[in-house]
């Protein structure tokens, strides 16, 4: 009988990679994980502490996934603080994903932080595609950047276009990766498709820089996320419920959403600006 | 001939008798419009109590088989202040839910909404999850009767109470509210109950305990919905592990003259409400029923 993606599997943590010192993936075999679609997220638990929505990142093993962390809050550093042989709980995969075929032909990724974690999940997906990939990443600074080294391997292979921008310039170009996104598409006419996940407010650039362009594009949402399967509205945005609407939206569907990137609901569910 | 599933309960007229149940999609005006949309006879309310409350830690839910789930939100809700502002343009069919620990705390709350478009207000006497909340107040029979006069001196608008199985018999409960004027009774609520990861030795819900709803407690309802109509003149709304259109048939022979759902949600999406509706319709249509009200109570006879 096939696993119920809705019952929690306890799996052991099988590997660690340090990411930088703020920022790890934990690896681990969970069948249902390791088919997650690339977008999809998992809800992990970290016995006695929390339960986190985190999206789902690659593994090269059969029958196993990774997540990436970055430990921030209570429930991130719990979890960032365990390693091999530890037992975390996962349900799931939940959610849409991207939309990816062939026909795109020129597409663009653009995300930052723990955001990169689905778009490096889609490239994987797709790097293999007849179809001319540039890569756009942000960050505060150098030491904040990861997933580097995996798209340059991956570039030996498959030309990727790896433009990096950093607040302080410290690598890459001085600003934000919105920028070097609206620079771009001034020189290049022909994008297909931009997906985006990182915070809201700059995937609000990214949603304003591709209707200007005439561009297509889809942005992982985040919300505030308890249940994960569309009962209890913590993740609402207008009427959308992100865990099982999203969280993957595209701009048609944005234009309705007069939330984004204006307001999201705290924990209490009381509609607050950003 | 067109199969009439429109219903009466406590001077409602409601389109169909699947509600949405407390605590589901529960705290946006947005979210309400899609669910009247897809067919919901009405919506009650996320429990709103005096000051917005951020509820329990994740995890706040665990399924517990497919059909079952245990969860202790910890009755997190903006508060009544913040929700009247949310609903002021409301003009479905709603119900609010009101939670508090003090018998003060609910007049206050009930005249926040006193000006809004609403259908009335279910008391909820049986969270099974927060201390002081909930079912520490319904097991108090004196307490449930102050809070419902002072709610019913409040308001016209009709008051529904929502028991559950905590220390009280839900018998005694339920005839109390009645005697104070509850204008229905919903039954069930969810049961306190638990789930313990057996390798890493520790329960997985934040508070531990917390409440079980879906298939698992559907012959306990069943079970309370009759024996309360039995005993009690007020119309019960059935709650609790309604799954399919024939579970909602089953409640309303038992007595129920409306139901609610929930879990199903969980597992089905917001369109199974629509479905629930259309196979409430085919049932009638199958069995040539001219009028759902014709079931109620049937099963008593």
């Amino acid at each position: 009988m096939p696993i119920d993606k809705n019952l929690m599997r306890v799996v052991k943590i099988e590997d660690v990679n340090i990411e930088t010192p703020t920022v790890k993936t934990i690896f681990f075999k969970d069948s249902l994980s390791s088919v997650s679609k690339p977008g999809q997220f998992l809800m992990v638990w970290i016995p006695r502490r929390e339960e986190l929505p985190l999206s789902v990142m690659i593994s090269d093993t059969k029958n196993h996934a990774a997540i990436t962390i970055r430990k921030n809050g209570y429930g991130s550093t719990s979890l960032f603080n365990k390693d091999i042989g530890d037992r975390i709980g996962i349900r799931g995969p939940f959610g849409n994903s991207f939309s990816f075929n062939k026909s795109l032909k020129n597409i663009i990724f653009l995300g930052g932080g723990t955001g990169l974690v689905p778009l490096v999940r889609l490239l994987y997906y797709i790097k293999e595609y007849d179809s001319k990939f540039t890569f756009i990443m942000g960050a505060k600074t150098k030491s904040e950047l990861f997933f580097t080294e995996l798209i340059y391997e991956w570039a030996k292979v498959k030309k990727i276009d790896l433009h990096i921008a950093t607040e302080d310039g410290s690598l890459g170009t001085k600003g934000y990766p919105t920028d070097i996104l609206r620079a771009f598409l001034s020189v290049h006419k022909d994008i297909d498709m931009i997906y985006t996940c990182g915070p809201e407010l700059m995937m609000k650039k990214v949603y304003d820089i591709a209707i200007i362009n005439s561009v297509r594009m889809e942005a992982s949402i985040e919300r505030y996320m308890k249940c994960g399967i569309g009962i209890c509205s913590s993740c609402c945005i207008n009427d959308k419920l992100v865990c099982v609407d999203g969280t993957i939206f595209n701009e048609t569907k944005i234009q309705k959403l007069t939330e984004f990137g204006v307001s999201y609901r705290n924990k209490s569910g009381i509609l607050t600006k950003f | 001939m067109d199969y009439d599933i429109s219903i009466n309960i406590a001077g409602l007229d409601l389109k169909n008798p699947v509600i949405v149940a407390s605590g589901i999609l529960g705290l946006s005006q947005c979210i309400f419009d899609r669910l009247y949309k897809i067919g919901a006879g009405a919506i009650v309310s996320k429990s709103i109590s005096l000051l917005p409350r951020e509820g329990y830690r994740n995890p706040t839910i665990v399924s517990v088989d497919n059909m079952s789930y245990i969860n202790a939100v910890g009755l997190a809700n903006p508060g009544a202040e913040s929700f009247s502002t949310e609903i002021s343009k409301n003009k479905g069919p709603l119900l609010v839910s009101l939670v508090g620990s003090e018998k003060s705390e609910f007049s206050v709350i009930v005249r926040k909404f006193r000006d809004h478009k609403i259908l009335g207000f279910e008391l909820n006497l049986s969270c099974p999850h927060v201390e002081k909340m909930g079912m520490e107040i319904g097991d108090d029979l004196k307490l449930v009767y102050d809070i419902i006069q002072s709610i019913k001196k409040e308001t016209t608008k009709p008051l529904f109470v929502k028991v559950g199985l905590g220390k009280s018999d839900i018998l005694e409960v339920a005839k109390v509210a009645e005697s104070a004027g509850a204008d229905g009774i919903t039954a069930i609520n969810t049961l306190r109950a638990m789930k313990i990861d057996i390798e890493t030795q520790c329960p997985v819900l934040e508070n531990k305990i917390g409440g079980l709803s879906g298939s698992a407690i559907k012959p306990l309802g069943i079970r309370c919905v009759y024996e309360l109509s039995k005993s009690l003149k007020i119309p019960i709304i059935g709650c609790g592990g309604i799954m399919t259109y024939s579970d909602v048939v089953e409640y309303m022979m038992a007595g129920a003259s409306a139901i609610q759902i929930g879990s199903l949600i969980g597992l089905k999406g917001i369109s199974s409400i629509g479905k629930i509706v259309m196979g409430l319709r085919s049932y009638l249509e199958a069995g040539n029923i001219n009028d759902i009200k014709e079931i109620i109570g049937i099963a008593h006879r």
